[in-house]
């Protein structure tokens, strides 16, 4: 029986994330733990982060999750989710602070002097909406979603990775930025595919059958 | 492109769902799960319910409201309405809320704006201005479903809950709310260009015309509104429909 794990490291709500996998996946065991054995026994881990990365990195480590996140990355089929995503780099304006490090690159914020629309007006931030994924490179996580499908975006600073082969999508908003990466068994994107309708529940759908 | 977000706005008191709802085929109006569902059929961006339940005995019902509909519908849920604490804001997050609504609370304390966006992030927290004019170019917040005036400016307190960490401000001209004349635009622009987070407008919607207007001449990020979709006359995928012919940028 196959068995994910959700890692809770304190950071905001991560029943969305369990109730939409639950609702695509047809009787997989998902479990939302802090408890590093756990994460180490699943066959499937899924990575999120809300709030602030630097609150993200303290709280994972008061949790000492670094190790088995670390291992599961290396090892499992592996989801990084909004700040989960983040996270993986190597740094982050947010706080100035070092990321977990297993993709070379920095995380910014969006540039003020950018964010002005096409017809002039200014580009809110955080941007907070439903925005079109743009696919970089085929991907099995993609399988049945349209390029250009909407996902629903909340976040004020966007992965900027220094291997641009690694980059699996792009999103327009005053820049074209990284919407999610992919490498081996990761797959990491800054949208929530939790709320992203069906679109969404697609992508976790592929997550839970994909074998990288 | 990033699509301008359409809202329905749901009542809800002691869990049901008030004002009431009239969908042909619904088996049951006032089951908030239900409506939360036709919604997201219809292609709606997010949901807002708004707890208007009076008793304080009741007020943990829209607790378990939150748990069902997060279980089953997969759009952003923002939930307000006698929201006072950290606390109350914690627990809707917890029950599966994306994002709270703040009103009379942030006024009678802006602290606990702050506060809670420094715990939960300001992508959680909206700060919910009720407007009225006063004089040309010039809204008053009041609080109280209009009845009690604050001596605050809206465009001020605007910038100031911004400056607090709000993340979002759902924008409610009193004077157009239950109109049917559509959105006050003036007030609604003012707002949105006065500050960088984005704004919802809402209050005074009659026609899809009214909707496609908040964005366009209102600058709004979003647009939300009741009665115009609870009532079957349109339905949010007839409004986005609209708004994509005159321009604007939706999901469909």
């Amino acid at each position: 029986m196959s068995k994910i794990a959700i890692i809770d490291y304190g950071m905001g709500n991560l029943r969305s994330v369990a109730k939409a996998i639950e609702h695509v996946s047809n009787g997989v065991e998902v479990v939302v733990t802090a408890d590093p054995a756990e994460v180490l026994a699943a066959d499937r881990v899924v990575f999120p982060g809300q709030g602030a990365m630097p609150d993200c990195m303290r709280e994972l480590d008061a949790r000492s999750l670094r190790p088995a996140v670390l291992e599961a990355a290396r090892s499992k089929p592996f989801l990084g989710i909004c700040i989960g995503q983040q996270m993986l780099f190597e740094h982050s304006e947010e706080g100035n602070v070092p990321g977990l490090g297993i993709f070379r690159g920095e995380v910014r914020r969006f540039p003020a002097d950018k964010m002005v629309a096409v017809d002039g007006s200014r580009l809110k931030v955080p941007h907070m909406g439903w925005n079109e994924v743009w696919q970089k490179q085929a991907h099995p996580l993609w399988a049945g979603i349209e390029d250009g499908a909407r996902f629903y975006y909340v976040h004020s600073y966007y992965v900027d990775p220094a291997d641009p082969a690694i980059v699996a999508a792009t999103t327009e908003y005053g820049i074209p930025f990284t919407g999610a990466v992919a490498q081996a068994n990761i797959f990491a994107i800054q949208f929530h595919p939790e709320k992203s309708a069906h679109a969404g529940l697609q992508l976790l759908s592929n997550f839970v059958t994909w074998n990288p | 492109m990033l699509a301008k977000r359409i809202i329905p706005c749901l009542d809800v008191s002691a869990g049901r769902v008030v004002k009431g709802v009239n969908f042909v085929e619904l088996r049951d109006a006032g089951d908030p799960v239900e409506v939360a569902r036709r919604y997201d059929e219809q292609g709606a961006d997010e949901i807002t319910f708004l707890d208007i339940t009076a008793s304080s005995d009741d007020r943990n019902i829209i607790l378990h409201v939150v748990e069902q509909v997060a279980e089953q519908v997969f759009i952003p849920l923002t939930v307000g309405g006698g929201v006072r604490t950290v606390d109350d804001v914690r627990r809707l997050l917890n029950a599966g809320a994306d994002k709270v609504s703040i009103n009379t609370a942030a006024v009678n304390n802006p602290q606990v704006v702050a506060d809670a966006s420094g715990k939960v992030g300001s992508q959680c927290i909206v700060v919910a201005i009720d407007a009225k004019q006063v004089s040309p170019g010039k809204w008053e917040v009041f609080t109280h479903g209009g009845r009690n005036r604050t001596g605050l400016d809206a465009i001020e307190w605007a910038r100031r809950i911004e400056s607090l960490g709000a993340g979002e401000i759902l924008l409610t001209s009193m004077d157009r709310d239950g109109t049917k004349n559509g959105f006050d635009l003036e007030l609604t622009r003012a707002v949105s260009d006065a500050v960088s987070i984005p704004v919802i407008a809402s209050g005074g919607v009659g026609s899809l015309d009214h909707l496609a207007d908040g964005v366009t001449k209102g600058r709004a990020d979003a647009v939300l509104a009741a009665s115009i979709f609870h009532f079957g006359d349109h339905t949010v995928r007839e409004a986005k429909e609209l708004m994509r012919a005159r321009g604007i940028e939706v999901r469909l």
